[in-house]
């Protein structure tokens, strides 16, 4: 099966697509709406501002493209400002609306911690994740980011701390994110991408 | 649940190869980048710094190839640099596959570089690289490879590099770098007391003890060392194991 990456014009996409590609998964890039609604499953990375990922969605016309896979039910794997834009909105980027496929808002990390929250961090599960199968409690993830949604969402599985609890892995279904890099994760985050393979159907 | 100490090993750069300097005189080889990218990704480094020191236009030309080479073979971060002038040398070096970018003597005489690479993309992957000697009391931030002072505190210049959306710093001792007689710490803790970012501690690094007074005494979030890992006096998982021990939060591999 082949995977479309969205390709909104900025982003970690290239290492992404290596990774996924390591572990034998075929990937085109979608930069068009036509390859979103043909794609059997989609990964949606982002690295960056809040306002220029949906501004580059948009400008391309994936927004609509995006919300029309997900009430398919086409398997989506978001990840860093990929999970972030798959809530409803940003303190990032007032004003701004995010694809909303959770209904929770993504805050700022507190200002008694040092922000961006750069390097290795360890999760706290919270329910069974489809993502983490396999994986050991404690395991690192490399996480690089200054904003997160709230742990408290009904679609955390794992959560992380950094000044404040937040969301680390969502799943809702064959909705699925990472705040973390799975591909810059070593061995644990390849886990996590080869999980969210052997999860499509 | 705690957010773990990084250990990055770092290839200076020139002309496609990794080179040491040796007492400011002369540069060894010390071997393929890629060929050395994969041994630390291997060996649990957390992240890899590759820094181009390249004298001429012609090793300068061959340094995006280098960037491409190294981070087919990582499955952690990198972080890349040495030299960008622009927002497009920048952004060359990102797209080549670098997560950062360093930026040094440019962002001194145009401090607006740090804003549009951190508008464009973000502040996790800008890196302010501040070399810094003792000056009195305080620190002076240098540029051209530490060789010209700027005039400018290093503190304050740190400070402002984060107000324009730098994300992290990354802070080379002068007085230190090449010397094997331990990090500054001193200098290293200014500087995390005064910004909100992470700072990388850098220069002087021999033993396992200077690691962990980095973490300690200088405040680092993470600590970045050359030659000492080329020559494998010692072994990152042998570093990792020492800190750990000593109570020092560390990824351990698998």
């Amino acid at each position: 099966m082949k995977l479309a990456i969205v390709d909104y014009g900025a982003g970690n996409l290239p290492s992404v697509e290596r990774a996924l590609r390591a572990l034998g998964a075929e990937t085109e890039r979608a930069i068009e709406p036509a390859a979103i609604a043909r794609a059997k499953a989609i990964v949606l990375p982002g690295v960056g501002h809040f306002a220029a990922f949906v501004a580059g969605l948009r400008e391309r016309n994936l927004t609509a493209a995006l919300i029309a896979a997900q009430a398919a039910g086409v398997p989506l794997l978001g990840i860093c400002l990929g999970l972030q834009v798959m809530f409803a909105s940003s303190a990032e980027a007032p004003g701004e609306a995010g694809l909303g496929f959770f209904p929770e808002q993504v805050f700022a990390l507190p200002a008694t911690v040092k922000s961006p929250h750069i390097g290795w961090n360890q999760l706290r599960s919270i329910r069974e994740s489809k993502l983490l199968r396999g994986i050991p409690e404690g395991a690192y993830f490399y996480f690089a980011h200054s904003f997160a949604a709230p742990a408290s969402s009904a679609a955390t599985v794992a959560a992380c701390d950094h000044g404040l609890a937040f969301a680390a892995v969502v799943e809702r279904g064959h909705l699925m994110a990472v705040q973390f890099h799975p591909e810059k994760s070593g061995e644990v985050g390849a886990r996590v991408l080869r999980n969210f393979l052997e999860s499509l159907p | 649940m705690t957010l773990a100490r990084r250990i990055i090993p770092c290839l200076d750069v020139d002309g496609g190869r990794v080179v040491k300097g040796v007492e400011f005189e002369g540069l060894r080889d010390m071997g393929d980048p890629a060929a050395l990218a994969a041994r630390y990704n291997r060996e649990g480094a957390d992240e890899l710094a590759v820094l181009d020191i390249s004298a001429s236009s012609q090793g300068r030309g061959t340094f995006l190839g280098t960037i491409r080479a190294v981070a087919e073979q990582l499955n952690i971060p990198l972080t890349a640099g040495g030299g960008i002038r622009t927002m497009e040398e920048g952004r060359a070096v990102l797209l080549a596959g670098a997560d950062k970018v360093t930026v040094n003597t440019a962002a001194v005489e145009r401090p607006e570089l740090i804003s549009e690479l951190s508008r464009q993309f973000g502040a996790q992957a800008v890196v302010l690289s501040l070399d810094a000697r003792r000056k009195g009391a305080s620190w002076e931030a240098y540029v051209r490879g530490g060789r010209q002072p700027t005039g400018r505190d290093a503190a304050a210049w740190a400070a402002e590099a984060v107000s324009r959306g730098a994300g992290e710093i990354l802070l080379t001792s002068i007085d230190r770098d090449g010397t094997r007689s331990g990090f500054d710490c001193e200098l290293t803790a200014a500087i995390a007391a005064t910004v909100p970012v992470p700072v990388i501690a850098s220069g002087g690094a021999s033993t396992f003890e200077d690691f962990f007074a980095v973490f300690t005494r200088g405040q680092a979030d993470a600590a970045l060392a050359a030659s000492i890992f080329h020559q494998e006096t010692h072994s990152i998982a042998a570093l990792k194991e020492f800190l750990a021990a000593r109570g020092i939060p560390v990824r351990l591999s698998r």
